[in-house]
């Protein structure tokens, strides 16, 4: 789902940079607060950020016949809302842009707009209206990670249709020749992810009581409070 | 079945290896779909050329997978001790219950 370095329009790039801007901003203050109130929960919070690291850079083989990696992201949108893989996703974007070429610093913006906005509020969504019509927990993970990471790249498709109309076909026609590209070899991958996701959830369950109960108890605080994720 | 670990683990395993030994007509290059997007740059908007190059490249395909595994490994890492310090402490509530189990049933 990286776009690279320069691929997008000087204007493309720079409206995309002002969109992320306030959300990358909203994440960093999400994550203070967390930090500074709730300092129990950094632990997991580092497993989070450490489980997009992971599975970001693993390059995975789809029966398109491309390889494409998964973003990791949905575990910390489930767990600790969107807005703080927003921070997490930007900090693997800005990594992968500058020491290894993937992506770009002109196509920050849109890469993070991708995987750290689209993708975690897709993945938390589907969490909580997962709840709400009855879902079993590792159903709701599962369908959480898998959308999440799908919508990342229908997103980064839609992008690049957006900046590269087909001269015949307009946007439509050129985002389909992008989605072929990007959504459909991520399908298996999406799914990879979701399995994986479920995994941790599993064994979080098991392991660490303490953690989610902390979890829950900050949702409860939210509602109190009525601050949004 | 999404609760047992070994299950979801196996089959996220299995989704991976399949396209490696799956029987293909025409063997597949499984070069980066970001790499295939640039093609069809190419062709929807011929002699577009990227108006800013990254600061640094890696200067070879082995230094590249050397910083991936690099990411891949801190990633990992972290994992592992979140996972170490949850399961170690209720090892310890485990082994303290035990000694006080022990030193109760003393006269």
């Amino acid at each position: 789902m990286h776009i690279m370095e320069g691929f997008l329009p000087p204007l493309h790039a720079a409206a995309w940079t002002a969109a992320v801007a306030p959300f990358v901003i909203a994440g960093a203050v999400r994550l203070r607060r967390i930090v500074r109130e709730k300092p129990e929960a950094r632990l997991l919070l580092g497993a989070s950020g450490a489980f997009a690291f992971l599975l970001s850079a693993l390059k995975l083989p789809s029966v398109t016949g491309s390889c494409s990696h998964p973003t990791g992201t949905g575990l910390g949108a489930a767990l600790f809302g969107p807005s703080v893989m927003t921070l997490m996703a930007t900090i693997v974007l800005l990594f992968q842009a500058l020491l290894l070429a993937h992506g770009g610093l002109t196509t920050l913006g849109a890469n993070v707009f991708s995987m750290g906005i689209v993708g975690p509020w897709v993945a938390w969504a589907m969490v909580r209206g997962g709840g709400a019509v009855g879902l079993s927990v590792p159903v709701r993970v599962f369908l959480a990670a898998f959308l999440g990471d799908l919508a990342t790249y229908v997103t980064t498709a839609l992008q690049l249709g957006l900046a590269f109309p087909d001269p015949a076909t307009g946007f439509a026609g050129a985002s389909v020749k992008f989605l072929s590209i990007f959504a459909v070899t991520q399908v298996p991958l999406a799914v990879v992810e979701g399995l994986l996701t479920v995994a941790v959830v599993n064994w979080l369950s098991r392991h660490s009581a303490d953690d989610l109960r902390l979890l829950a108890e900050m949702r409860g605080e939210e509602k109190e409070t009525g601050h949004a994720a | 079945m999404l609760r047992d670990n070994r299950i979801v683990l196996g089959l996220a395993a299995a989704i991976v290896l399949l396209p490696l030994v799956m029987p293909w007509d025409e063997k597949p290059e499984f070069g980066g779909s970001d790499d295939k997007a640039s093609g069809v740059i190419a062709e929807v908007k011929p002699g577009y050329a990227p108006w800013w190059e990254p600061l640094w490249e890696p200067p070879s395909k082995e230094i590249e997978s050397l910083l991936f595994a690099a990411q891949a490994a801190a990633g990992a890492g972290l994992l592992g001790y979140y996972a170490g310090r949850r399961s170690r402490r209720r090892e310890d509530e485990a082994g303290r219950t035990a000694l006080r189990r022990e030193r109760d049933a003393r006269p």
